[in-house]
């Protein structure tokens, strides 16, 4: 049928052909099953999605088929790693971290059980499909969760280097994973340690500390400043529960002002998280913490609502200078 | 439905899960004298499915974590107060602990828990998510060539729970054959009659038209009990899940238990405790 559609139209499946980025879940998975990790994954009606097929077409006997039933994946995933599998399972961050919420809390964080959710396209990053698929309070509530870890993988590469990680941390792990179109930061060697963040740059007049899809256009407004001749050094904190305090407070020693930028509601987010260090230290340092500002997103293609919520290059670097003029 | 003769158990057997009933019963009164509060009817409405699985038809070792062993989830968490006295009489738990049920640092409380309690194959508490930690074991052990089966008893209240029509479907679909829920179908919840709060009936032909294998049972019937939950476990070839509606009575052992939805949750005073002990060991089941 496809002979009588212009070479514009596509569908639903050719997706991944269309965003190779999103294969870099499936590729770790891969990876962890050739080193011999008694991997599992499974998906709610998404594996196009999550690009999970790819997986699923390599090892069939190792993925489930959940259908549209997330509270009932997650549980399961629980009791799958409680028999010494490793099991992996993707849907939407707004699913994942809100919806199953409270599977997450009883079935995998209180019972230890290392199962690895990964809720993906965070954030806005499902723009115009609304509120329901937007994802800005999946950190608040998964980061209230004792014995939970958090990573938001920045790009592609990183998240394949943290699910390779993960088969030596044997704990439950949240992973916040964007829609795959972000660009790459890090090449195909770059590894993974969770707990520490990455540094790019010193900054002597402002540490941007971001996470997940922020974390490229952060780097390039400290360019377009560095330009301006403002010194801003980037944080990638990669891991968002345990928190790198040491970074955080580094960065707060040499810049005395401090901007976080996320993907989600200012409220309970990353900045929120930094904000707790600051104030457990008592230390005198500014800070302005970039996201949404607790509220509903818009609807827009994701590319306009980065641009309106000022989380592109330009909308950073505008909220930066605004922040280093305030006394 | 006719059972094979020799799936039913002998005299002696017989003998020895109505005495392990009736423990479980007049530990589950100890117990609560000493919390003050707790579930005793939950327990009662399950005490001759608790002593036919863990002292017959589950395959079980002196180490509660070996791998191939059968596993057993309590959807009803509340009734943990009834297995953990089995778990100290199998050895598993220092029986010690028992004497200090729910007091500041103790591992026993109201609900089960993995990481506290040796014999525990899953925590629960929070109602309707056990069926799917079932179906998860289920995959797993099907995945590593293992053939233990997982019974996972369910409270009828718990019927209400979305969540457990998506792990009965996932059940269906995936072909978890080793896996068996077991509904404690006592008639109430805690604020009154099930099917007068929010009915679930027809509650065995739900479980059909989801594609389970349904049985049903008199759950205080300790021969037609064991015989059923034999012959389901031993059963290889059946291709689907498998539902076992027990149909129990809420505090039965204690009459006015058994007449009174309020008991849900309750406590007696020692002198009413005492009473309740001696209808339970003068009263055959």
């Amino acid at each position: 049928m496809s002979g009588l559609l212009s070479d514009q139209s596509w569908q639903y499946r050719a997706l991944t052909d269309r965003n190779p980025g999103l294969a870099h879940l499936s590729d770790g998975l891969i990876d962890l099953m050739e080193d011999g990790h008694p991997v599992v994954a499974g998906s709610a009606d998404l594996k196009y999605s999550n690009g999970l097929y790819q997986f699923e077409r390599r090892y069939p006997d190792r993925y489930i088929q959940f259908g549209i039933s997330e509270q009932n994946m997650v549980s399961a995933a629980a009791g799958l790693a409680s028999t010494g599998m490793m099991p992996f399972v993707a849907t939407f961050a707004s699913f994942l971290g809100l919806l199953a919420c409270e599977q997450i809390r009883m079935d995998i964080a209180y019972c230890a059980q290392p199962v690895r959710l990964i809720g993906h396209h965070t954030g806005i990053s499902m723009g115009f499909y609304g509120t329901s698929h937007h994802a800005t309070e999946d950190i608040g509530t998964m980061r209230s969760i004792a014995d939970l870890t958090i990573v938001s993988p920045a790009d592609g590469p990183q998240l394949r280097a943290a699910i390779r990680a993960s088969a030596e941390h044997d704990r439950p792990i949240y992973f916040r994973t964007g829609r795959s179109q972000e660009p790459d930061i890090y090449g195909p060697d770059t590894t993974f340690e969770f707990g520490r963040a990455v540094r790019h740059g010193a900054g002597r007049d402002l540490s941007i500390i971001a996470c997940g899809m922020p974390v490229h256009p952060a780097l390039e407004a400290a360019a377009i400043l560095g330009a301006e001749g403002i010194s801003v050094g980037v944080i990638d904190m990669a891991t968002i529960k345990p928190l790198d305090r040491a970074a955080v407070l580094d960065a707060a020693a040499r810049a005395g002002r401090l901007m976080t930028v996320e993907e989600h509601n200012v409220v309970g987010g990353l900045g929120a998280a930094v904000a707790e260090v600051l104030a457990d230290e008592g230390l005198p340092v500014r800070l302005h913490r970039h996201g949404i500002k607790d509220s509903f997103a818009l609807i827009a293609p994701p590319t306009h609502l980065y641009a309106h919520y000022q989380l592109d290059a330009d909308g950073i670097a505008s909220v930066a200078r605004n922040f280093l003029r305030q006394g | 439905m006719t059972l094979p003769n020799d799936f039913r158990p002998d005299a002696e057997t017989l003998a020895r899960l109505r005495d392990r009933a009736r423990f479980v019963r007049l530990e589950t009164i100890r117990l609560i004298e000493i919390a003050k509060v707790g579930h005793y009817s939950s327990v009662f409405s399950a005490a001759e499915i608790f002593a036919a699985l863990y002292y017959d038809v589950m395959r079980l070792s002196p180490d509660p974590k070996w791998p191939d062993r059968d596993r057993f989830l309590m959807g009803k968490g509340h009734a943990a107060v009834g297995l953990f006295p089995i778990y100290a009489d199998k050895g598993w738990l220092d029986p010690a602990l028992l004497d200090n049920y729910t007091r500041l640092g103790s591992p026993l409380g109201d609900h089960p828990d993995m990481r506290k309690v040796p014999g525990v194959d899953f925590s629960s508490g929070s109602i309707g998510h056990a069926l799917s930690n079932g179906v998860g074991m289920a995959f797993g052990g099907r995945m590593q060539g293992r053939d233990f089966t997982t019974f996972v008893m369910l409270g009828d209240g718990e019927m209400q729970e979305g969540q457990v029509w998506e792990a009965a479907t996932c059940a269906a679909h995936h072909h978890l054959s080793r896996l068996v829920a077991i509904v404690d179908r006592n008639g109430f919840q805690l604020d009154g009659e099930v099917d007068r709060e929010m009915s679930i009936e027809p509650l065995a032909d739900k479980w059909r038209a989801f594609g389970w294998e349904v049985h049903e049972v008199d759950g205080h019937d300790p021969s037609a009990l064991t015989a059923l939950l034999r012959r389901v476990r031993a059963d290889k070839d059946r291709e689907r899940p498998c539902c076992i509606v027990a149909h129990t009575s809420k505090g039965k052992g204690v009459s006015y238990m058994e007449t009174e939805p309020g008991w849900h949750l309750g406590y007696l005073a020692p002198e009413d405790a005492e009473a309740a002990r001696r209808e339970i060991i003068e009263t055959e089941i």
